[in-house]
């Protein structure tokens, strides 16, 4: 088995990391970058908390092989914030208390982001679908769909 | 920069998700690709998505020593109208195929399909052809292209060979392509005339894979059916055609009664089994329910 070095940009910044053939970006970026927002929940692709953003697409960390990100883009919840201040997906799930343990909350973050870009002020029924590989097992499900509505506001700019 | 602080894994902190060993390979070209498989044969594994093969091989049901990335392969991915069909690279993502609107106009049972698939970061990361190769009965691309009659294209070391896709599946989990070939794209024929389409999943939540599945497309000349394809999967040891339904259907108006009675012939053509997911006796009922339902969604369709 190799190793081999690998560049990529994570949150806007150029890493530069020797990685080995198996190891999982998960656990480059927790355990050897500090980055510890995307979480290690199921490990099969069923549970959405190991998201990270890959040129911009939510995509599952924890099956995803760290040599395979080779010259892409990495976004976690860390690069969200601009100049201090929260995306307003985020500001939204604090204002309405859509976190409880708090495991599931960077998954979803990334998958509203995602979704509110790509639809501006989506139905209740399109969100359900779209965070539906994302588990909340607090059940937090009713605050998480009423932060997505609100963040959608703030950014439209108005009311939907 | 950021600097790489270097390997450091504290055994007792370390994750315990990990991937056991193997060699990454990255081909660039179809043919590098080719030369990697027949070097290594058994040994090796295809990667595309991942987010099958990675599972198994975390779950240790298999253990490859080389893993030949195709995801370097830039001549894989593409969704390209070729006049009378539509060339799916099998590298092309789920999603993008979620996204294109030529599948969506021309082939909405598939679009459905991949609508229906798991979550979106698997559909960011799953690819067409890695549904395919995998050979799951409950694959969910493959009952819509098995009712469009779609081709696929394999590459091996004496060049390629189109396959129909009705020949592809040989097994659970097998299928036609021999250790040093790869699955390179996917065609689809377009209709010749209006045809509606339908893909419809029974699956316990939205995340799950599907207990059956079915998919149909239907060309009516007047009140009665000119043609008509049908396929369901999960409900065999591959995905499969109904050709007896099919031919009931032909010719027939689509009256209550006829569907109902094309339901009883459905049920009796599925050869289901008892496992994790669903019971044999739940699929055989439910394929004849769904093929009822596909086919009212598929003459709303040709209607509009």
């Amino acid at each position: 088995m190799g190793t081999r070095l690998i560049n990529f940009k994570l949150n806007g910044r150029p890493v530069s990391i020797e990685v080995k053939d198996n190891e999982l970006l998960i656990n480059v970026l927790r355990d050897r970058l500090g980055v510890l927002s995307p979480k290690y929940g199921c490990g099969i692709g069923e549970c959405g908390a190991c998201t990270v953003l890959l040129d911009g697409e939510p995509v599952l960390s924890c099956l995803t092989l760290a040599v395979e990100v080779d010259g892409r883009e990495i976004t976690t919840v860390e690069g969200l914030a601009k100049d201090g201040k929260l995306h307003p997906v985020q500001e939204a799930f604090i204002e309405e208390g859509a976190i409880q343990c708090g495991y599931c909350t960077p998954g979803f973050i990334l998958v509203a982001k995602r979704l509110l870009e790509e639809v501006k002020n989506p139905s209740e029924e399109r969100i359900r679908e779209y965070v539906r590989g994302n588990l909340c097992r607090c059940t937090g499900y009713v605050n998480i769909i009423k932060a997505i509505k609100r963040a959608a506001e703030k950014i439209s700019g108005g009311k939907a | 920069m950021l600097k790489s602080p270097g390997p450091k894994l504290d055994p007792n902190k370390a994750n315990t998700h990990i991937l056991p060993e193997f060699k990454y390979l990255a081909p660039r070209t179809v043919e590098e690709a080719i030369e990697l498989l027949s070097k290594y044969g058994e040994e090796a594994k295809v990667l595309a998505g991942g987010t099958d093969l990675l599972v198994r091989m975390k779950q240790g049901v298999l253990r490859p020593k080389y893993l030949i990335s195709i995801n370097r392969i830039k001549e894989l991915s593409y969704i390209e109208d070729r006049g009378d069909h539509v060339a799916i690279g099998a590298a092309t993502k789920l999603r993008a195929l979620e996204r294109s609107d030529l599948i969506k106009e021309l082939f909405p049972a598939l679009h459905e399909a991949v609508e229906s698939m798991a979550g979106v970061q698997i559909r960011n990361m799953g690819t067409i052809g890695g549904n395919l190769c995998n050979a799951s009965p409950a694959a969910d691309t493959a009952p819509p292209l098995l009712v469009f009659e779609a081709e696929v294209v394999i590459a091996g070391p004496n060049g390629r060979r189109v396959v129909p896709i009705t020949q592809f599946f040989t097994g659970p989990g097998k299928t036609v392509m021999a250790r040093n070939e790869l699955l390179i794209e996917v065609r689809v024929p377009k209709p010749v005339k209006p045809t509606g389409s339908a893909f419809i999943k029974i699956a316990r939540v939205a995340m799950d894979l599907a207990k059956v599945n079915i998919a149909v497309a239907l060309r009516m000349n007047g009140n009665v059916v000119e043609d008509v394809k049908v396929a369901l999967g999960s409900v065999a040891p591959t995905p499969m055609r109904a050709y007896r339904t099919e031919e009931f259907l032909k010719g027939k108006e689509l009256t209550e009664d006829v569907m109902w009675e094309a339901a009883k012939i459905v049920r009796t053509e599925v050869k289901p089994i008892t496992d994790i997911r669903s019971t044999a006796e739940y699929r055989r009922e439910v394929s004849g329910v769904i093929l009822v339902d596909a086919l009212k969604k598929a003459i709303d369709r040709l209607g509009r």
